[in-house]
C-alpha cells in the first residue's frame, strides 16, 4: 500500500496539469508532479531528476547526495566491524 | 535499480547485523524481558518477512507489528458501504488492488463484482478519473483508503476533478492519520514498547517533527526508515544505539526522501480537501477519536459519503479475535486461539489476517502455523 518505486523524469507531457513521464526500469509512465514542483523547481527543471513514484504520483525527488551518505556510514561501519573481527580473532 | 539494488547490498547487511548483535550484547545484561520494537507500517511488515529479518536479530529483540496496514484495520462495515455503494446502477467503483478481496460482513468487493457490480481496479486515483471523463452519464466512485502516503494522491486528484469541473467523480474517503493512532497504540495501560520504526513515506508527507510527541511526551526512541532491508537494519542498529546510550529521540535513517518539515505542496493540498474526522473506528483498536479525515464542506460534491449516503452499519468483529491485543505487541498471532485454524488468509476472521501486510497473514504465509 504505501510502497514507492525509484523512477527518472524524462519529459514534461502537459505543464499546466503539472504530467510528466517517468522511466522505471525501462516503462515509461505518465505520473503526475504537483508534489515536488515549487518556486525553485519549474517543470521543465524537473526533467533528469529521479523521484519516488506512488500510485501515479511523484511524491518525492530523491536526494542523491542523501543516498551516499547513507552508503558511506554503512560503508564505514563495515570497516569499523572488520576491524573489530580481526581484534576478536587475535585476542 | 537505482536507489534499491544499493540497499539490498549483502556484505552491508551482514556489517549491520553484525553490529547489532554487538550492541544487544552491551544492552542486554540490563533487560527484565526482550527489547519490543513496534515497526508502525504494514510496507515494513512486508520487508522484515521478504528479507527474513526476525531471523537476523539477536533473541532479546522482539519485532511488534503495528496496525500501520489501512485494508487490514478497515471496519467490515466501511466494506459493506463499499459494496452498497458499488451495486448501485450508475456507478462505477474504483479502487487500487489491495482492497478487492476486504471480506464486508456480507461479501468483498470481488464478490459483488462477480455478482455483476462495476468494480474495476485501478493503478491511480488519476485512472478513476480518466474513467468519469470517459464515461459522463456514469457515477465514478474512488475507494480513498490509507493514511497520510496515499492522501496527497487522491487530494490532488479531486482538485484536478474540481478544475475541469468534472462532476461525475466522487471520492469515498477512508483516510487515515497516523501520529493518533501510534498515540492510540502508546495509551494502552500494558503496553510494553521500547521503541519505534516510523514509516518513511508517512513521514515524507508529514516530515519528522509530526513524530516529535512520541520522543518528548512518551519518552521513546524512533527512527523513521525506508523500505528496503538496509534501510530495515540501519534504522534498528541506530535505535539501539539510542537505546544502549538511555536516548528517545526522533532520528531519521530514511534521509534521501524525509526532511524536517515534509511535503508543502502535498500538505497543501490535503489540507483544502481534507478535515479531521471527530470518530473513526479501526479494526482491532476500536473507535477513537481525530484518527480519520473527512472531506471539507468546500469540497462536498465530490464526497460520495454525501453524494449518494452509505448504510453506515456498525460490524463487530468476532468475539474470539484477539487482533487489538497482537497489533499492541501484547500477544504474538500464534497465541490467539482462532489463529490458523478458523482464521487464515483464504478465510480471515480478524483484521491482521486480511491483507498480506497484516501481521497474522504475514505469520501464516512464512510458514509460522504455529509457535516455533
Amino acid at each position: 500500500m504505501c510502497l514507492g518505486i525509484p523512477g527518472q523524469i524524462t519529459a514534461i507531457t502537459n505543464a499546466e496539469t503539472l504530467m510528466a513521464n517517468v522511466n522505471v526500469s525501462g516503462v515509461v509512465r505518465e505520473v503526475n508532479i504537483a508534489c515536488i514542483v515549487d518556486d525553485e523547481h519549474a517543470p521543465e527543471q524537473c526533467v533528469g531528476d529521479w523521484v519516488l513514484v506512488h500510485v501515479g504520483f511523484a511524491m518525492s525527488r530523491i536526494d542523491e547526495d542523501e543516498a551516499q551518505r547513507t552508503l558511506q556510514i554503512l560503508q564505514e561501519l563495515g570497516e569499523v566491524e572488520e576491524e573489530l573481527n580481526a581484534m576478536r580473532a587475535s585476542a | 535499480m537505482k536507489f534499491v539494488d544499493e540497499f539490498r547490498d549483502t556484505e552491508k547487511a551482514r556489517t549491520l547485523q553484525s553490529a547489532i548483535h554487538r550492541l544487544a550484547q552491551q544492552i542486554e545484561p540490563r533487560l527484565q524481558r526482550p527489547l519490543q520494537i513496534m515497526e508502525f507500517c504494514g510496507g515494513h511488515t512486508h520487508t522484515i518477512f521478504r528479507y527474513g529479518i526476525e531471523q537476523m536479530l539477536p533473541d532479546c529483540i522482539e519485532m511488534v507489528h503495528g496496525p500501520g496496514c489501512p485494508v487490514c484495520v478497515l471496519p467490515m462495515g466501511r466494506v459493506d458501504d463499499c459494496v452498497a455503494l458499488a451495486e448501485r446502477p450508475e456507478v462505477i467503483f474504483t479502487t487500487c488492488g489491495d482492497a478487492m478481496r476486504v471480506p464486508g460482513s456480507k461479501k468483498s468487493l470481488l464478490q459483488a463484482k462477480a455478482e455483476g457490480a462495476d468494480v474495476r481496479m485501478v493503478y491511480s486515483p488519476l485512472d478513476a478519473l480518466n474513467i468519469a471523463r470517459r464515461n459522463p452519464q456514469r457515477e465514478v466512485i474512488f475507494f480513498g483508503l490509507g493514511f497520510e502516503t496515499t492522501m496527497p494522491s487522491t487530494a490532488l486528484t479531486v482538485l484536478q476533478a474540481e478544475r475541469e469541473g468534472i462532476s461525475n467523480f466522487s471520492l469515498f474517503c477512508n483516510h487515515l492519520v497516523t501520529p493518533p493512532t501510534i498515540k492510540a497504540v502508546l495509551d494502552d495501560p500494558d503496553m510494553k514498547l521500547d521503541g519505534f520504526l516510523a514509516p518513511g513515506h508517512v513521514a515524507m508527507v508529514i516530515g519528522e517533527r509530526a513524530f516529535d510527541f512520541i520522543a518528548q511526551d512518551y519518552g521513546k526512541a524512533l527512527v523513521i526508515t525506508g523500505f528496503e532491508p538496509l534501510d530495515i537494519l540501519n534504522a534498528l542498529w541506530m535505535l539501539l544505539q539510542q537505546l544502549a546510550e538511555g536516548r528517545h529521540q526522533v532520528e531519521n535513517q530514511y534521509t534521501r526522501v524525509v526532511n524536517a518539515d515534509g511535503n508543502q505542496q502535498a500538505l497543501a493540498a490535503i489540507h483544502r480537501v481534507f478535515a479531521v474526522r471527530p470518530l473513526f473506528e479501526l479494526r482491532g483498536l476500536g473507535t477513537i477519536d481525530e484518527i480519520g479525515v473527512c472531506m471539507t464542506d468546500d469540497y462536498a460534491a465530490f464526497d460520495a459519503e454525501r453524494k449518494f449516503g452509505v448504510p453506515n452499519v456498525t460490524t463487530v468483529d468476532p468475539e474470539a479475535c484477539q487482533c487489538g491485543q497482537v497489533v499492541k505487541g501484547l500477544i504474538k498471532p500464534w497465541d490467539c486461539g482462532i489463529f490458523g485454524t478458523q482464521c487464515n488468509p483464504e478465510n480471515p476472521m480478524g483484521a491482521l489476517m486480511v491483507s498480506s501486510e497484516g501481521a497474522c497473514a504475514a505469520y501464516f504465509n512464512h510458514g509460522y502455523g504455529g509457535r516455533p
